[in-house]
């Protein structure tokens, strides 16, 4: 049976994972190599990363990172932030990467997402979206509150329905989606199980679920009740608070389909 | 996905002394080789469109005939059959009989990403694929077609996905794995081991 997924996050700036916190277990906190193998060899199913890098001319930093990463662990790891065109796709993944993720792009340009599902395959393109809760809107084609995506890093509101962008992105040929909750991230409380739940609903495509998570309930919560097929942290196992063992050690006795 | 680079890096753990893992684009390069193996990036029709326009279609078919081993990963193991719903009219390697159909039911996403398990089907002599890898031990899926084989002898490992299709298939000295070994960490590399040291 296909298991959950769960994913460590890892925010890369400058070909330096950020918050680097110093641990027994890694001789230098900010290598994203060393943190890509503590994560292979801690029982994760798959790694992201995020980079983070403020200026376009460093951009080339994250492809070493990126290939470095690829010779050193045999798990999927898909890359996204600030990529803009067919052409960072394309590098990503001559680099090694296994997914790219598209957020501010896919959003500008939609096509991006058909041109590059063709091209390279569904399997390795992931919409991501961040969203936002409209308070007190109901959306009535789809029976739902409203959420609005969110582009530029969660800086500029776009008016666009999440439901309306997902079903859309899967038209397209997007084979996941990484779905954020704006109004959870951060906030330790559990993730945007609504959210969560209404996008599984609305499409039939893989989707992870991020921000929030706090305690191990959160996982189950949104793993099987929501419907989410991953769930990604981020500063919860940056910070080991939980190790990627705890949260499947407790996925696992409360029933839960999961690797070991 | 079916990333060349991965395959290779992968490789590289095992080779080494007289095995070497080169990457061929060319059917003179291809005359040369051991073992094959073939990961799969595209369409079912663009790659076997690729395969003949390179003049590699001869050359793999003449070289799997005469016993080198062959591994096809995902779309390199789809290519092995006759045909595919991915891509109607296009014509596979068809050393295996049978077909190449797509996941359709509401029940479950498409693609089917992640990890699930693979389960032995019997004790056949191809099961050397999967020599000390526990079965039922998961593996990394990345696909939205699965093979059909018309002979069930040549299924050495299935996989349930709403449906039970036919994870790992063998005949003789050809192999086809649907999931990704390169990227199932230690089970997928025991598998590439257990390939490069047939």
């Amino acid at each position: 049976m296909l298991t959950k997924r769960i994913i460590p996050c890892l925010d890369v700036k400058d070909g330096r994972v950020v918050k680097g916190v110093k641990f027994e277990d890694l001789k230098d906190a900010g290598d994203p190599v060393e943190n890509a193998v503590y994560y292979d060899k801690a029982g994760a199913d798959e790694l992201v990363f995020l980079d983070i890098t403020a200026s376009s001319d460093k951009r080339d930093i994250i492809l070493d990172v990126v290939k470095r990463v690829a010779e050193s662990i045999f798990m999927p790891f898909t890359v996204g932030g600030g990529v803009r065109n067919i052409d960072d796709i394309r590098a990503l993944l001559n680099a090694g990467a296994d997914k790219v993720s598209i957020n501010t792009a896919a959003v500008k340009n939609p096509g991006l997402i058909k041109e590059t599902s063709q091209r390279f395959g569904s399997q390795c393109i992931v919409v991501a979206i961040d969203a936002k809760l409209i308070p007190n809107t109901q959306y009535p084609i789809h029976n739902t509150k409203h959420w609005e995506v969110y582009v530029n890093g969660g800086r500029t509101s776009t008016g666009i329905d999440v439901i309306d962008w997902v079903k859309k992105a899967e038209g397209l040929g997007a084979g996941e989606v990484l779905l954020t909750s704006m109004d959870c991230d951060g906030t330790k409380d559990g993730y945007d199980t609504e959210l969560t739940r209404a996008v599984s609903r609305a499409v039939n495509i893989a989707v992870i679920a991020s921000g929030g998570a706090g305690r191990l309930e959160h996982f189950y919560e949104v793993l099987a009740d929501a419907g989410a097929d991953a769930a990604l942290a981020a500063s919860l196992f940056h910070y080991r608070e939980f190790s990627v063992k705890e949260v499947k050690d407790y996925l696992i006795k409360r029933g839960a389909s999961i690797r070991i | 996905m079916g990333n060349i680079g991965s395959v290779m890096n992968a490789c590289a753990r095992f080779a080494g002394g007289s095995s070497q893992a080169v990457i061929v684009s060319e059917a003179e390069q291809l005359k040369y080789a051991d073992k094959i193996i073939l990961p799969g990036v595209g369409s079912f029709g663009e790659a076997a469109a690729e395969l003949k326009a390179r003049k590699l279609l001869e050359t793999l078919k003449a070289k799997i005939q005469e016993g080198a081993p062959f591994l096809g990963i995902c779309l390199g193991m789809h290519l092995l059959l006759e045909r595919s719903q991915e891509s109607p009219g296009a014509k596979g390697l068809g050393l295996i009989k049978g077909e190449v159909l797509k996941f359709k039911s509401a029940k479950i996403k498409v693609p089917h990403i992640g990890w699930n398990d693979i389960n032995a089907k019997s004790k056949t002599q191809n099961a050397k694929i999967l020599k000390d890898v526990a079965d039922g031990s998961y593996v990394y899926f990345c696909h939205s077609y699965y093979v059909k084989p018309d002979d069930e002898d040549v299924v050495v490992a299935i996989t349930d996905y709403g449906l039970k299709f036919a994870s790992i298939i063998a005949k003789d000295n050809i192999f086809g794995i649907q999931f990704h070994p390169e990227k199932s960490q230690a089970a997928g590399l025991k598998i590439l081991e257990n390939f490069i040291k047939l």
